[in-house]
């Protein structure tokens, strides 16, 4: 049975008739659907245990803490994290990634250096501009080949000595590169400069081992992953959490309080203020579940197909181009394309009145479409449930498409 | 609803929409322009920059668009461009988006209501911009 026979049954959604046709769901990128496991862990928790984490005596109190931090020790499994203190929850990538930025800010001099590349997601940029703009630091671009590849011999030459921090994507949220993680931290290292992961749109589709990518820090949402919103990973190397102080203030990440000074919780709740997402946490532990059932390299294999179909159909539709690397190059479950005299968001919205869900516009990543000379694109991107026969359906409308407008 | 292609109608794409999309009147440099203005939609980063001719004593001799937009945006500036010349400024500055859509003669879903209304806000910065008389 492939993944897609054998999950299509758990998707409530995909029972959806969209403009008189069922439902292609092809925007798993921006926000993955979610399956009925997820859907009904979260109702029974708010049917029968919910309280507040960790300063509750009572009974719903204990077992909301329990829960929630069960969720802490499936994801501290599902990416391979050393301990379960390196695990702390946020509101999401952008969250996370916002926080470490202002954490990390606070450590930075004039003159120091940030290196980001030109493949990232807004959300792993404009932290670092502000950071940058109120440090007095230097921000600088990892620029991309033709191929849509980061130029890892630029990359060397942008390390430096005074290169504090450098932060990158896992996986292009628009071209599908991936990035040479390990190597990339490994040279890192090799100037003393912090490392920032954005694995929003990896921790969905791979197997995740921290202990190997080496990173100091990797970050991730739920809601891409079938989860819910609202929930995302911020993954901090033990000992780079343990040499911070905390980012943002409040309850919870505190021991002890005066009016003048407080002394830090441990970790890794001293990076949590404030009541947590904890119906979130336990859809986040029920996605992990489904995903682990299902393996996560069948996943891999399974979208990667899906993938390598979309992106070699449209490269033989006329008219039609595909960004970022070519198809013997690995890549992650997402495709980039041009349809010739169409605009992106008139493309998405023609596919749309046959029911087929794909973005358009610029990904949030506008440095990167200026680098590839577009406004946007339109682009499609995989789950677990998305079949080939879906594929084949949007590669027909495709085809369909220079003659519509 | 037999087997309806990407061609079928759509209330989204009218006739005005796809007509204008294809063969905009106004689309083009203007370089006697001197009220001129452009910004872009962040939503999606389409890109659109209003030129007038603006007459001494304040009618707009001719109006033309460029840019990088969707075809909503696209007739949507081709017919701003349409509408305001001939106009005085005060005339083109009441312009508003009901007088647009009137005559797209689409089914505009709100998502794609930005697509309609940069250009008019260009042309608004346009106005403001040019010298004042």
């Amino acid at each position: 049975m492939t993944l897609d026979e054998l999950t299509r049954p758990d998707f409530p959604i995909l029972q959806r008739v969209v403009n008189g046709r069922p439902l292609v769901y092809f925007d798993s990128g921006a926000s993955s659907q979610k399956p009925r496991a997820v859907l009904e862990a979260m109702s029974r928790y708010y049917e029968r245990s919910h309280a507040n984490v960790h300063r509750s005596i009572h009974t719903l109190g204990e077992e909301a803490t329990e829960l929630y931090e069960l969720a802490r020790d499936a994801v501290q499994r599902f990416i391979g994290a050393s301990s379960r203190e390196e695990v702390v929850f946020t509101r999401g990538t952008t969250d996370g990634l916002g926080l470490i930025a202002e954490t990390i800010g606070r450590t930075l001099g004039r003159g120091d250096e940030i290196v980001v590349t030109e493949l990232e997601h807004h959300s792993n940029l404009i932290p670092w501009q502000l950071v940058a703009k109120d440090r007095g630091a230097v921000l600088k671009a990892v620029p991309i080949l033709a191929d849509g590849t980061l130029d890892l011999a630029a990359y060397d030459r942008l390390l430096t000595k005074r290169t504090r921090v450098v932060a990158f994507t896992h996986v292009s949220n628009v071209v599908g590169t991936i990035n040479p993680v390990t190597e990339m931290v490994r040279r890192a290292r090799g100037v003393n400069a912090l490392t920032v992961v954005d694995g929003a749109q990896a921790a969905p589709h791979q197997r995740l081992d921290m202990s190997a990518l080496e990173c100091d820090f990797y970050v991730f949402s739920a809601h891409k992953m079938l989860g819910p919103t609202g929930i995302g990973v911020m993954y901090g190397r033990r000992a780079v959490l343990d040499s911070l102080e905390p980012g943002r203030g409040g309850s919870e990440m505190i021991k002890e309080v005066w009016i003048d000074r407080a002394q830090w919780n441990d970790l890794p709740w001293r990076f949590e203020p404030g009541t947590p997402p904890i119906a979130e946490a336990v859809g986040l532990t029920a996605a992990i579940e489904y995903l682990e059932k299902l393996g996560m390299d069948r996943v891999t294999e399974h979208e990667r197909a899906l993938t390598r179909q979309t992106h070699e159909g449209l490269a033989r539709i006329p008219g039609a181009t595909v960004y970022g690397p070519p198809p013997s190059v690995e890549r992650g479950a997402v495709v980039s394309f041009a349809v010739e005299g169409l605009h992106p968001h008139d493309v998405a919205a023609l596919l749309d009145a046959q029911g087929i869900a794909v973005r358009a516009g610029h990904h949030c990543a506008m440095p990167l479409m200026r680098r590839l000379g577009v406004v946007g694109t339109s682009r499609a991107t995989f789950s677990v449930f998305n079949s080939p026969d879906e594929v084949a359906l949007l590669l027909t409308a495709v085809a369909g498409l220079s003659s519509a407008l | 609803m037999s087997g309806a292609g990407p061609s079928a109608p759509s209330g989204l794409y009218s006739d005005v929409i796809r007509d204008r999309w294809r063969r905009p009147r106004h689309r083009g440099d203007l370089p006697g322009a001197n009220a001129v203005a452009e910004d872009v939609n962040p939503l999606c980063g389409d890109r659109v920059r209003m030129m007038l001719a603006v007459e001494p004593e304040g009618r707009i001799a001719e109006a033309r668009f460029l840019g990088d937009s969707c075809a909503i945006c696209t007739a949507s500036a081709d017919v701003v461009a349409d509408l305001v010349a001939g106009r005085s400024r005060s005339e083109a500055a009441a312009l508003d988006i009901a007088d647009v859509l009137a005559v797209l003669q689409a089914e505009i879903r709100p998502t794609r209501m930005r697509c309609v209304t940069l250009p008019i806000s260009v042309l608004a910065k346009a106005l403001d911009w040019s010298p004042k008389r």
